[in-house]
């Protein structure tokens, strides 16, 4: 009998029986209230919800409900985890509930972010059904009269040697999974895996194929009224006049809401508010601040110029080292890019009997209350934000916001739901961008062809403006407020993840080591997480030079790469992407001639993501057209290490699908910004990859059962834009170091 | 002023009563509880919200719920159910052609009016065919793949076009 089976009280399975369907019980740190010792840690999110209730339930009707707090958003997470818990539990797949991220019922796992649900959520619901299994089976024990050692489980049936049988829907009882989680508990195997590492189809589909109610947008409450924002015309602008007379008096028109700079429209029906807006923007009167320069106008000049907080990220000497006896050193740039999420932010709020209800499609609903909550100046308690899926985010686009809009104006309209639909160009001008970066890299080269040293110097605005700021309100209309609510202090993410410095830190060995930090958290323009945060910049930039270091030493790409890497699982993932791709060792690279007058080149890009999550390797090809100055990627190999893979196809879906996204902002993005404004409004200022664009992927997922599971999301971004910049110098020998790759640039480089 | 408009939508008449320059999106999705075609630009650029009329992809963004009525319309909710998916819709799901899948109604209803004029689309035809839709999870060549094998399956979809 196991440690977790211990601590089951006699009286615990003699009360087994018919289980009541009850809420779960709150009790995030019941290991502190016993006293001043501090608990045992527990695996994943576990230890920071230490209640199996809060993670799980056993439903007499047959099915097991299970709590995460995490989010989907188009991942597929929700499937996967239902996929461990049925695995862990033996039951069918079919049987499992999820319930996603909800302030009232689900455990608080912070944001859903930095690919790290299966690693935090995941391991939790694991340990958590391993020993609620074992709970249940201590129970049937008890009602066969056998040993629990002697009892197996088919799908929720439970059999004794002999015959005898039970079932978990007739021994569980409402207080048994009430109680802490165990520590040192052992859940299944690699070797007894059932479901973890098959492909099982997503749940969530068939709705989303058939015209089901699958998204926030779908929300239809009764009495639902719909309103729009009228943002103003530049950030930072105050709203002088409103004839918010002439507004009420458009049909449907409930409600003109002005608070300070903040105003919108309240209306019966959606076009009647789509309306009514117009009319709001030909009425309204702004001041029209300029905007400031900001990094992007800036790249060409001197750095001292910037107003920046410096520091050391990473540091490391080695006096014995070869001398360097070339440096090889450049700069690389990335513009400010959009989440660009294809469903504008939606939310509905409802405000009644004091109480506040958001249904949200934030990726972080606690963290949302706290502020929704600070900024309506009452208690957290009274708000209940509740996540539905909305389009998918990869970061924290305008989903916080429009749940804060659609929560001012179910306070002005008490008692009428209230939906909030950003237009396309509310999206556009004001979910928060991913950061301009500018990243200067140099490689010294010793005489026997191996880099001894490696200084790498980054410039960047914030990454990390979410809700749940200590000493501010992230919420947009909050500053244009009667009473304005400034935004917190947007501290970078430190390290061993970081912010603008995430994976800043290469995996190679080079002895001597310097990534130095020009962190300017003073933005002219809102920025926050957009996938993979400061990391696809200093990827782009690392992997680049890597290639141009090679070159210089005469070496192939992936060779060079090999010789300075000693972890064996990202050896593998170089090897194995460059063996399916057909590489073939040479100082260019593939090189070659494409189709007519166009240049052919193939390149290589590797990482580990944030250096502890998924290993990731990309060799993209591309199609050089020197006239036109068009960069295509024709097709694109990766190989992924994620540990165990629980769904294998899951995440084929995500690196393939990171690497279409990431293709498209390495060669067409860039927000268009003036001191008039921001220019990008529409989908025709804001070109991303079409279907004829779109390279042939193929994606190898290396499966280590024995190993940890490891976050997947985000792992091809970097290694694709790297990859691409690679394999445009392996076809033109020239470089591109500036994200987009836009035609006057590619031309620029080629003359 | 508001006006009566009767639409005929998946087979069935409607009435509703709105504005006559009212875009189409607004009526399915609001008056007809329709959840398939979805709001992503208004401005009929990114293909979330494509419905078929008398066959032919049409953006519900910026069509007029006045022209609308003039022919037989076709949301997704016409062509199969979560239980009982068309064959395009099966393929949909057999591939896993998506992520997000907010694009997803709008794609499948472009697909399903070129397999209505072309049941055998080269893979260069169906991305042309999608070339006008956005996706931005980078589910791409899962969609692809997912429209060539409905077209192998000799497709006949249940409760189609009627």
């Amino acid at each position: 009998m196991t440690a977790a089976l211990r601590n089951v009280s006699r009286r615990d399975l003699l009360k087994a029986g018919t289980g009541l369907v009850v809420g779960i019980v709150f009790a995030p740190s019941l290991g502190l209230a016993q006293g001043t010792e501090t608990p045992a840690h527990l695996p994943g999110s576990l230890n920071g919800n230490r209640l199996l209730s809060a993670w799980l339930r056993v439903d007499p009707n047959g099915t097991v409900t299970v709590f995460t707090g995490k989010v989907e958003f188009g991942q597929g997470i929700a499937s996967a985890l239902a996929q461990v818990a049925a695995d862990e539990l033996d039951v069918g797949y079919q049987r499992i509930n999820m319930v996603t991220a909800d302030t009232s019922r689900t455990p608080d796992e912070g944001f859903t972010a930095g690919s790290q649900s299966i690693e935090h959520s995941g391991t939790a619901i694991r340990f958590a059904c391993a020993e609620a299994r074992q709970i249940l089976l201590a129970a049937a024990a008890v009602k066969l009269g056998v040993e629990a050692a002697d009892l197996t489980v088919v799908d929720g049936t439970i059999a004794a040697r002999g015959g005898k049988h039970t079932t978990y829907w007739a021994v569980t009882t409402d207080a048994m999974l009430r109680r802490e989680a165990t520590p040192n508990l052992k859940p299944k195997s690699a070797d007894e895996y059932r479901l973890i590492g098959q492909n099982l189809a997503r749940r969530d589909l068939p709705p989303k194929f058939t015209g089901g109610a699958a998204y926030l947008q779908d929300l239809r409450l009764a009495g639902m009224v719909h309103a729009r924002i009228g943002r103003p015309p530049v950030p930072r602008a105050e709203l002088v006049s409103l004839d918010a007379a002439a507004l009420k008096a458009m049909p449907g028109v409930i409600e003109v809401v002005r608070d300070g700079s903040f105003v919108a429209v309240v209306c019966e029906r959606e076009e009647q508010a789509i309306n009514a807006r117009m009319a709001l923007r030909e009425r309204a009167v702004w001041s029209r601040p300029e905007l400031p320069p900001t990094l992007a106008d800036t790249f060409d000049r001197p750095d001292p110029e910037l107003q920046t907080q410096d520091s050391v990220v990473y540091e490391k000497t080695a006096p014995s080292a070869s001398v360097a006896v070339r440096q090889i050193e450049a700069r690389y740039t990335r513009a400010f890019q959009l989440h660009a999420s294809i469903g504008p932010s939606c939310a509905v709020a409802h405000s009644t009997d004091g109480k506040l209800t958001v249904w949200t499609h934030s990726q972080g609903v606690f963290a949302l209350r706290g502020d929704i909550a600070r900024a309506l100046g009452v208690a957290p308690a009274s708000v209940t934000c509740i996540h539905m899926e909305g389009a998918g985010c990869y970061g924290h686009n305008g989903a916080d916001d429009a749940a804060f809009d659609a929560a001012l104006l179910a306070r002005a309209v008490p008692g009428r739901p209230v939906r909030v639909q950003w237009m396309r160009d509310d999206e556009f001008m004001w979910e928060p961008f991913g950061s301009a970066m500018s990243v200067k890299v140099r490689a010294g080269l010793s005489a026997d062809g191996n880099i001894v040293d490696w200084q790498h110097e980054l410039w960047s605005y914030p990454h990390a403006r979410r809700p749940g700021g200590r000493d501010g309100v992230n919420l947009l209309a909050a500053a244009y407020l009667a009473h304005p609510l400034q935004p917190a202090f947007p501290a970078d993410v430190p390290q061993p993840n970081g912010g603008s410095d995430r994976n800043s830190i290469p995996l190679y060995d080079f002895p001597n080591q310097k990534i130095l930090k020009h962190y300017m958290p003073d933005a002219p323009l809102r920025t926050s997480s957009l996938r993979t945060l400061g990391a696809y910049a200093n990827v782009f930039a690392i992997e680049s030079l890597m290639d141009e270091t090679a070159a210089a030493a005469g070496a192939d790409p992936v060779e060079f790469r090999l010789r300075h890497l000693r972890d064996e699982r990202a050896r593998t993932v170089i090897e194995t992407a460059a063996r399916n791709s057909g590489w073939q060792p040479s100082a260019l690279g593939d090189g070659g001639r494409g189709t007519g007058s166009t240049l052919r080149g193939r390149g290589i890009g590797f990482a580990r993501y944030k250096n502890h999550a998924c290993y990731c390797a990309v060799v993209a090809e591309v199609e050089v057209d020197p006239m036109g100055g068009i960069v295509r990627v024709t097709r694109a190999w990766s190989a992924v290490d994620a540990g165990l893979a629980i769904n294998p196809d899951g995440i084929v879906n995500q690196i393939e699908g990171g690497l279409i996204q990431s293709a498209s902002w390495t060669l067409k993005e860039a927000v268009k910004i003036d001191r008039s404004g921001i220019q990008t409004k529409s989908w025709i200022d804001y070109p991303i990859l079409r279907f004829s664009e779109v390279p042939a992927v193929e994606v190898e997922v290396i499966q280590r059962p024995t190993e940890d599971s490891l976050g997947v999301g985000e792992g091809a971004q970097g290694p694709t834009g790297a990859a691409i910049a690679n394999a445009f110098a392996a076809a033109t020998g020239r470089r591109l170091r500036d994200i987009p790759f836009m035609p006057d640039r590619v031309k620029a480089a080629l003359a | 002023m508001p006006t009566l408009f009767t639409l005929r939508v998946n087979g069935t008449a409607h009435s509703v009563r709105a504005l006559p320059e009212t875009p189409l999106l607004y009526v399915l999705r609001n008056d007809l509880k329709l959840n398939g075609a979805k709001f992503g630009c208004g401005q009929a650029q990114c293909g979330a919200c494509s419905v078929l009329i008398d066959g032919i992809e049409q953006r519900s963004c910026v069509y007029p719920v006045s022209a609308a009525g003039k022919g037989s319309i076709t949301t997704i909710e016409g062509l199969g159910t979560a239980q009982q998916p068309s064959a395009l819709q099966r393929a949909f799901i057999h591939e896993q052609a998506c992520q997000c899948g907010y694009c997803s109604s709008g794609m499948i209803m472009a697909a399903q009016a070129l397999l209505a004029r072309n049941p055998k689309p080269s893979e260069a035809e169906v991305k042309q065919a999608l070339e006008g839709h956005l996706c931005r999870c980078g589910a791409h060549n899962r969609i692809v793949r997912a429209v060539l094998r409905a077209s192998k399956g000799a497709l006949a979809p249940k409760g189609a076009l009627a």
